[in-house]
């Protein structure tokens, strides 16, 4: 409901509910603010955000409130610029800036700190204080965030952030009143995977990006792109900042439906690998350097002899898979995933089109009243999906602050009001997770139980689901339980994926929703894909790997052509060995080196996600654009392009006739239906605002003329971008930006990321011309509804076997988040684990080394002891150098062996 | 006409006053101390260099002729890791000097850098940094600063506190 409220004399229209500091700032109003957030709520416990409330417009005194503690109401007269209330901001930072070291300087939030744009906002320019500053030590955080105690305001946002919002365990604030101290109990990593957002969520620069601190750039002088997160399938927007054709850091880049405010760390820290000294920059022919020409020769004389089949990646865009699968023709296009896991994302794209319950946006999942999770483990699998869940237990304290008239942003009250009171969430895995804590109930299954579970659970819902004949007693009256929880919820949401491998797991998810759709409930999906691409490349198309293998061995195939995967993280090693053995010709293309891309006898650098653009689809079908934020060095170009390259030199078939992105994409949407909505993820290369291009670098970009000084007297030419409306410089539109192209945040008077509020059509919301990226996948209306294939047979315990199913880490698990320096700092070694009684039987203590026999391999590790693991079952760490090339989930022989790990 | 003839007239009494023609470079002129000519990094009171890599001075230029590069020594403290100034792009306006937190960068009355190639014209940090403090004696900026570096320990700078445990039973 709209109510009417005067600002200094004016009336506006705002919405009745808000906060005051809420609509002041929708509104546009310049007003100093610290500790409220519009993730987090309102706490007071800054006074900065004071402003004058009159009773009437005949009142002139007026009194002074926090704008963020106060509820916008019909009728009311305030003021911002009165002077008590400007004198009293100004006195708050005063009082603030006693204690405030002189750091500016050496602060790498200079430039960027809010509390920096507070002070300038309220006038604050002179130390009247005479006293002394209260100091602190600082603490070692770990590889992702330095700590700098002195800088803090007290304003609470980090310890709120981590603790209520992300749910961290290891950090709090201790001592009391001048005193309080954020921090540790003792020095030590953060141990929440989330703790990156501390970087931004703070004001000031107590935490900030030690990464960033190690080749340090202020935000004036990083060029910006948006990007989207390469690191899982959930599609997180961010903001990629380069300086000196260096890529420096990460940020969030907010959208409403998706990320937010708030990324995970493995996409905040996982770029290193874009940077790393080994990289690869010139082509390579057995491992000798090549230049462009001879490159070029080489595969003229090696494609028009060769009978190729194409291999392509869902860690590359959309674009690149295409030239691929147009150089080497549809039937010989061949999606680089494993034959399983194929037929598993297929399986999702088809429910989540034909079924009548939607896939759920982060956002949507946010605001689920019941939660029931089959099979993921969701902080390392999904990680910002697992944080989305968090927030989504708390639906039912805001239906209990809603039934006392507590507003849903007045934190503290929300919380004391709702005490321990919980949203449903029910966890069925493997192992444990970190969301336990937070569940009403787990079910520690291997995966044909998780299905069984799900399978139960819709039966309980709906007669006419599949029935689980076998079940026991016990098992039913669980599901019964899960059964009425969801079905008393009015906007369930299901979450499955394909970590677990199995598919009997994901269709049972979709019944269940299904059925909770036929009992009128407005039940959500959210269906977990491992890469940035999966669902993109699955809406593609094509051939699998172990055809293509097949291929290879009857003959008929004699070259491949793979673009950024590594086979070996795919198939049993011995499998793909077998076959590049029998291969006259191995192409690679790729941005990073791995086991296939050493065994290639042509490599050709392909540009990565900072250099590249492209589109990426995730999980929920969204199709988004990222772009390159400088542009590709030395002998490396777009995947794409090499791919058209080698369709020029090949002499047969017809030449690719792309010259810039836009051509890619507008093909590809031509060609494939399911994909014709990719054009519209983001303005084309084109778009213009009043005649200009977007520039990438802020206005204030400092070192033109004297960057490139130490080589060159010329300046060079800033670099031409024909694929995309940004363009390598400062020069440019001076207008905000749509949302798909925003390339950095900056409003004047903001500088820190705290400008995003100047971007949003109410702070937020939505980002001013709607949402970025077109969603692919849309229900068909004739949606259907008889239920999907058949109730998987009990688990039934091996003798001298177990059940092997991958465990997943966030840092680890996934390719190329692994490489970064800061994260390949904390990367454990796999280990095998087994449930403590089946260890003890074995004779396996923690840490001794065991041999693990599974499918056709032998791979020897430690042990770990996991009690939550049922018995006969174990898990294996997936992703890591040492599990590559083990087909999971798999029956496994384990035994201890001789020798130390 | 009438100024016509005022401004020749002028003029012409310019022949019988004194000669200000100074025969450089045999003779110099004087140039007062904060004349803005050639521009050099100083160091602080105990020898160490200045500048903090903090770019403010980057980007205050007009021309955009700094750049450098922060890097961190072992302790904390932050310095440039190189410092480039392209003389051949100054003009010398002194907001370099003006932005500068530290008294790092000063302006030198000093104009005698021509050169026949406009390369020699790029200083880099070892042809700027100098081995005093310059026009600015006494300040030395990590003295005032919060960040630790070797040598001085949290709470040891002017107007602190010892560093707080946190830890401690007492309010
Ligand atoms: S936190 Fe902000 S105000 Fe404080 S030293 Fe850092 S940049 Fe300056
Ligand atoms: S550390 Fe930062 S976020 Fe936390 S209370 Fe201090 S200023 Fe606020
Ligand atoms: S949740 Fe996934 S997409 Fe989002 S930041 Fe983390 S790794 Fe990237
Ligand atoms: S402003 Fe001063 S301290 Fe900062 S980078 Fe420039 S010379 Fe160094
Ligand atoms: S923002 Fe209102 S009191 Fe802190």
């Amino acid at each position: 409901m709209a109510v009417t409220l005067t600002i200094d004399g004016r009336a506006f229209q705002v919405e009745a509910g808000d906060n005051l500091l809420h609509a002041c700032l929708s509104l546009g109003f310049n007003l100093p603010y610290f500790c409220w957030h519009p993730a987090l709520g309102s706490v007071g416990a800054c006074r900065q955000c004071a402003v004058k409330q009159f009773r009437d417009a005949g009142d002139h005194a007026g009194r002074l409130v926090m704008a963020c503690m106060t509820p916008v109401a019909d009728g009311m007269h305030l003021s911002i610029e009165d002077g008590e209330a400007k004198s009293f901001r100004a006195s708050v930072i005063e009082w603030l800036m006693t204690n405030h070291p002189h750091d500016c300087p050496v602060c790498p939030e200079g430039g960027e700190c809010h509390l920096q744009d507070m002070t300038v906002m309220t006038g604050h320019v002179r130390r009247r204080y005479r006293f002394h500053k209260r100091t602190f030590r600082n603490q070692y955080l770990g590889p992702f965030v330095a700590h700098e105690m002195n800088r803090c305001i007290a304003c609470y946002r980090c310890v709120r952030f981590y603790r209520d919002y992300a749910g961290g365990q290891d950090f709090d604030v201790f001592a009391s009143h001048r005193y309080v101290y954020f921090g540790r109990a003792e020095d030590g990593r953060l141990e929440n995977e989330f703790s990156g957002n501390l970087v931004e969520i703070c004001p000031t620069g107590v935490f900030t990006d030690k990464p960033l601190g190690r080749l340090y750039a202020r935000k004036w002088d990083m060029a910006g792109a948006p990007s989207v997160c390469v690191h899982c399938g959930l599609g997180c927007n961010v903001t990629v900042n380069a300086r000196a054709g260096h890529l420096r850091r990460l940020l969030n880049r907010y959208h409403h439906q998706i990320n937010g405010y708030f990324l995970c760390d493995r996409g905040r820290f996982g770029h290193g690998f874009a940077d790393l000294p080994e990289r690869i920059r010139q082509p390579l022919r057995q491992s000798h350097p090549l230049t462009r020409d001879a490159t070029l020769r080489h595969l003229a004389g090696i494609l028009p002899a060769a009978k190729p089949i194409g291999i392509g990646s869902p860690r590359a865009s959309l674009e690149a898979n295409f030239a691929l699968r147009q150089l080497v023709g549809p039937d010989r296009f061949h999606l680089g995933l494993a034959a399983e896991e194929q037929r598993l994302l297929s399986l999702i794209i088809d429910i989540l089109q034909k079924g009548p319950a939607p896939a759920a946006t982060l956002a949507d999942a946010e605001q689920a009243d019941a939660v029931l999770v089959l099979g993921e483990d969701l902080p390392n699998t999904a990680p910002r999906l697992a944080l989305a869940l968090r927030q989504a237990t708390r639906r039912q304290a805001f239906a209990i602050a809603g039934r006392l008239g507590i507003p849903s942003w007045l934190d503290n009250a929300v919380r004391d009001a709702a005490q321990q009171e919980k949203s449903p969430l029910f966890i069925a895995t493997l192992d444990a997770t970190r969301l336990d804590n937070l569940a009403t109930a787990v079910f520690r299954l291997p995966d044909m139980e998780v299905a069984r579970l799900g399978y139960a659970i819709a039966q309980a819902i709906d007669d006419d689901a599949p029935k689980v004949s076998d079940g026991s007693a016990e098992f039913l009256s669980q599901a019964q339980v899960v059964a009425q929880a969801l079905a008393e919820a009015q906007r369930p949401l299901i979450v499955a994926g394909t970590s677990s491998g199995s598919r009997a797991v994901i269709e049972a998810a979709a019944n269940l929703a299904w059925a909770l759709c036929r009992r009128g409930r407005a039940a959500q999906l959210s269906m977990v894909v491992p890469e940035c691409d999966s669902l993109g490349l699955a809406l593609m198309g094509g051939g699998n790997l172990a055809e293509a293998f097949a291929a290879v061995d009857a003959g008929a195939v004699d070259t491949f052509i793979v673009l950024e995967n590594d086979l070996y993280r795919r198939a049993e090693r011995s499998a793909v060995d077998a076959c590049l053995n029998r291969l006259r010709h191995l192409l690679v293309i790729d941005h990073s080196s791995h086991q296939t891309a050493a065994r290639a006898e042509i490599f050709l650098p392909a540009a990565d996600f900072a250099e590249s653009d492209g589109t990426l689809v995730n999980n929920e079908g969204r199709a988004q654009r990222f772009f390159s934020v400088r542009p590709p060095s030395g002998g490396i170009q777009e995947s794409w392009r090499w791919l058209r390259d080698m369709a020029a030199v090949r002499h047969e078939g017809e030449p690719l006739p792309w010259r810039q992105l836009d051509d890619v994409t507008a093909a590809c949407a031509k060609a494939l239906p399911g994909l014709s909505d990719i054009t519209n993820a983001a303005p084309g290369a084109g778009f213009r605002i009043a005649g200009a291009k977007i520039p990438r670098q802020p206005q204030r970009y400092s070192g033109r003329t004297a960057l490139h000084a130490d080589r060159t007297m010329h300046e060079p030419k800033p670099a031409e971008d024909p694929d995309t409306p940004l363009a390598y410089s400062m020069e440019g539109a001076a207008t905000k930006p749509p949302p798909s192209l925003i390339p950095f945040v900056w409003a004047p008077a903001w500088n820190s990321v705290q400008a995003i509020n100047k971007f949003q059509q109410e702070v937020g919301g939505p980002l001013r011309g709607g949402p970025a990226g077109s969603l692919l996948i849309h229900r068909s209306r004739q949606a259907r509804r008889t239920y999907l294939g058949e109730v998987p047979r009990p688990f039934a315990p091996r003798r001298g076997r177990w059940w092997i199913e991958p465990l997943y880490a966030i840092f680890g698990s996934e390719e190329l988040s692994r490489m970064s320096a800061p994260i390949a700092e904390i990367l454990t070694s796999p280990t095998v684990a087994l449930p403590p009684a089946d260890a003890a039987r074995l004779g396996i203590t923690e840490g001794a080394l065991v041999e693990l026999r599974l499918g056709g391999e032998i791979r020897r590790m430690p042990a770990t002891l996991h009690p939550a693991l049922p018995p006969g079952t174990g898990g294996l760490l997936a992703g890591t150098p040492e599990s590559i090339g083990l087909i999971l989930p798999g029956w496994g022989e384990i035994k201890a062996c001789e020798g130390t790990p | 006409m009438y100024s016509l003839l005022k401004t020749l007239w002028l003029i012409f009494l310019h022949l019988f006053h004194r000669r200000e023609t100074i025969e450089y470079p045999e003779r110099k002129a004087y140039l007062a101390p904060r004349w803005r000519g050639r521009i050099i990094l100083s160091r602080d009171p105990d020898g160490e260099e200045r500048c903090v890599a903090c770019y403010l001075c980057a980007v205050a230029c007009p021309v955009d002729c700094i750049a450098l590069q922060k890097g961190e020594l072992p302790g904390g403290r932050w310095y440039p890791e190189y410092f480039r100034i392209n003389f051949s792009r100054c003009i010398f306006c002194g907001y370099c000097e003006d932005a500068c937190p530290t008294y790092a960068i000063q302006l030198t009355p000093d104009f005698e850098m021509s050169e026949y190639d406009r390369r020699n014209l790029v200083y880099e940090k070892e042809d700027l940094l100098i081995s005093g403090v310059g026009k600015y004696p006494g300040y030395s900026f990590y003295r005032v600063a919060g960040l630790a570096i070797p040598g001085k320990d949290k709470g040891q700078a002017e107007n602190e506190e010892p560093p707080f445990d946190p830890k401690t039973l007492l309010p």
